[in-house]
């Protein structure tokens, strides 16, 4: 005969602790949460790090592929110190390279004035541009100016901005619309779907006409409509967004609303004498939480893929501020010219979705109930 | 079943109604109006232009003439394109959209059922996993993103297809869309049949078929598929409602002159009937799939009765 003797107490386990254990045994959920976390720092803190303002426009360097070595490229000098050149008025005689300073003589049929140097500063190409020799006249002169080496590693867009800047942007742009849109499409649906389920009855009836009468509409036209009537604003467009997107939010919540009231353990807490809000509080909520997690998760993406899609149109957010729609968007006006100004956003965009949909996914098995 | 047909036609009368009403005077409740936007219009000529429109009448007023015209078949004139009526913008830009659509939609539900009813019979094998990855691959990638990069791929890279336009009904301009808009089809439609095929398969009827001896052939396709397709055709309905209406990405990208854009350009420009008929196109659209689906669902499952 066995003897089975408890030796040590056997710490118990939530039901988030439970949640949390199952979704570390999720490989593909939590490379996912770890690829968020990075792509979420990058985007916050990158746009600090790269040395290129989003908005700086680099007239010299349109549309450049993306490189790992520094721009300027040996073959692109001479262009740029022709172009300085022109504009200073003046002729050149012969340049030359050494390491990395240029050395230009130039002449005039006048004398050349010594601040003709900002015009070499003034480019992207150079800078700290010195006169290093003077003929008698002044109407010969030995210029040297150093190379400004810079690094543009995503290449630059039309009008000549760095792109690595202007997608790390956009991810910011993007994740605070998602994120933000989503937390307000949760928050209506959850208030209002908790408020229709808990109450039930008319009211409950009536509420839910209402969330049918707005599904019944194109989605689109709704959408529309809201830009029309707001305008292209940043900030009403995603409250927008949010408040267009409650409605299956709602639906859930209410559905899950009803059928906690009506499990045992409600009824026995009922019984018991516990106050409305008790029985709220302790049982409602707290069950409601998990579906919204898995929701909410799922909703992130089609706030992302909304907004792009309306920044797509135009109808999003505008220059310069910028989002992967936007920068997307003119990416595939591009791709016979600069294909990376579609290619660089679009990883970061479909990468991104990918990665939420793991995690959503993996929620909903590690927080689904029923699947014990 | 012509009763069936003939009541749910007219209950779907008063839905369009509904819509139509709601959507009338949402679009005239927006600010602004179709004659705003053009620079130096003095106001004479806008009063003017508003007057030959019969924009100055009060609002129920052209709303009930509106109406109208709807049932004599008159959608009006466009304001931002005066040289066409709605209808036929309708006439030259729809034939386009089903052309496209109607391709795309056969196309999903081949090569999405395909997959579907190839992961349920291997149900957690390779081929099972491979089709779920597409799938999620499908339903994740955004159609603005698929679509330039077929351009990149088959039409610059490869130069297999044209970059874009419609070539006069080309066969290969339909190519690029045609695949841009199933894609995402063909991943739910394989997700769904996937899903009602494994439970098909598990159900009685399929077990005394296999006890019957018949081929696996006859099991699968004969028996379990139709079990399985009902969800299929409710998803179907709405969906064939939406693609063929035109897709506003797929035709903006592919410079295809379908009606994807005019609603979003209509909306915009204050098109008032230009909007209007795009709603009342895709109502009816949306109400005829509907009555589709359940004509289907009677042919597809015996015990669905409509007498």
């Amino acid at each position: 005969m066995t003897e089975l003797a408890i030796t040590h107490a056997v710490p118990g386990r939530s039901f988030w602790g439970d949640a949390w254990a199952r979704l570390r045994a999720n490989r593909a959920a939590m490379v996912s949460l770890v690829y968020l976390g990075l792509m979420a720092v990058a985007c916050i803190v990158g746009p600090l790090l790269v040395p290129h303002q989003y908005t700086t426009i680099y007239p010299d360097y349109v549309r450049i592929p993306p490189s790992l070595s520094p721009y300027p490229k040996p073959e692109m000098i001479e262009t740029a110190l022709g172009d300085v050149l022109k504009r200073m008025r003046v002729d050149v005689k012969e340049w030359r390279q050494e390491s990395d300073r240029i050395f230009v003589t130039i002449t005039s049929s006048r004398e050349i004035d010594e601040r003709n140097t900002r015009y070499i500063d003034r480019s992207d190409t150079f800078d700290d541009a010195r006169v290093e020799e003077k003929s008698p006249d002044g109407k010969t002169m030995v210029m040297s100016a150093a190379i400004k080496q810079q690094h543009f590693l995503f290449g630059t867009d039309n009008t000549g901005r760095d792109l690595l800047s202007r997608t790390l942007m956009a991810g910011r742009v993007s994740l605070a619309i998602g994120l933000l849109a989503g937390v307000v499409a949760v928050v209506i649906g959850v208030v209002y779907g908790a408020t229709a389920g808990f109450l039930g009855g008319r009211i409950d009836e009536a509420m839910m006409r209402v969330v049918d009468v707005l599904y019944s509409l194109p989605f689109i036209f709704f959408v529309i409509m809201l830009v029309v009537f707001f305008g292209r604003n940043f900030v009403l467009m995603f409250l927008a967004v949010g408040a267009v997107l409650w409605l299956d939010m709602a639906r859930i919540v209410r559905g899950q609303a009803l059928s906690i009231r009506r499990q045992e353990y409600v009824q026995a807490a009922e019984a018991l004498g516990v106050s409305r809000t008790g029985i709220l509080a302790r049982h409602i909520v707290p069950n409601l939480l998990g579906v919204v997690v898995i929701y909410m998760t799922l909703l992130v993406p089609q706030v992302i893929i909304l907004e792009s899609f309306l920044s797509f149109l135009g109808l999003g957010v505008q220059e310069p501020m910028t989002s992967w729609g936007v920068l997307i968007s003119a990416g595939a006006k591009n791709i016979g010219t600069a294909n990376w100004l579609l290619l660089f956003p679009a990883f970061f965009l479909v990468s991104t979705l990918f990665a939420l949909n793991f995690v959503g996914d993996g929620l909903r098995d590690a927080l689904d109930p029923k699947d014990r | 079943m012509l009763i069936f047909v003939v009541r749910r036609l007219l209950t779907a009368i008063p839905t369009l109604f509904v819509i139509i009403t709601l959507s009338f005077f949402l679009i005239r409740v927006a600010p602004g109006g179709p004659f705003n936007q053009e620079r130096g219009l003095s106001p004479e000529v806008k009063a003017n232009l508003e007057r030959a429109y019969g924009l100055d009448d009060p609002l129920w007023e052209q709303y009930l003439r509106y109406l109208g015209n709807l049932l004599k078949g008159d959608f009006g004139p466009s304001y931002n394109l005066p040289d066409f009526t709605v209808r036929e913008l309708f006439e030259k830009g729809l034939p386009v959209s089903i052309q496209i659509g109607t391709s795309a939609l056969i196309l999903a539900l081949i090569v999405g059922g395909t997959l579907g009813v190839i992961a349920a019979l291997n149900q957690n094998r390779t081929a099972d996993y491979a089709v779920i990855a597409t799938a999620a691959a499908g339903s994740t990638i955004p159609t603005f993103v698929i679509a330039p990069i077929i351009q990149l791929v088959f039409g610059l890279t490869w130069t297999l297809l044209p970059i874009g336009g419609w070539g006069g009904g080309a066969f290969v301009n339909k190519i690029g869309p045609v695949i841009t808009l199933s894609l995402p089809q063909i991943a739910i439609v394989a997700r769904l049949m996937r899903g009602s095929m494994i439970e098909s398969l598990r159900s009685h009827h399929i077990r005394t078929a296999r006890a019957l001896g018949l081929s696996e052939w006859s099991v699968v396709v004969r028996h379990a598929l139709r079990g399985a397709l009902l969800p299929i055709i409710s998803y179907a309905g709405p969906a064939a409602a939406a693609l063929l209406t035109g897709s506003i990405v797929v035709e903006t990208i592919f410079a295809i002159p379908g009606v994807g854009r005019y609603f979003v350009d209509a909306a915009l420009n204050r098109d008032y009937t230009l909007v209007m008929g795009t709603v009342v196109v895709i109502a009816i659209f949306t109400i005829l799939f509907n009555l589709a689906v359940d004509i289907l669902y009677a042919v597809v499952d015996p015990r669905v009765r409509y007498d």
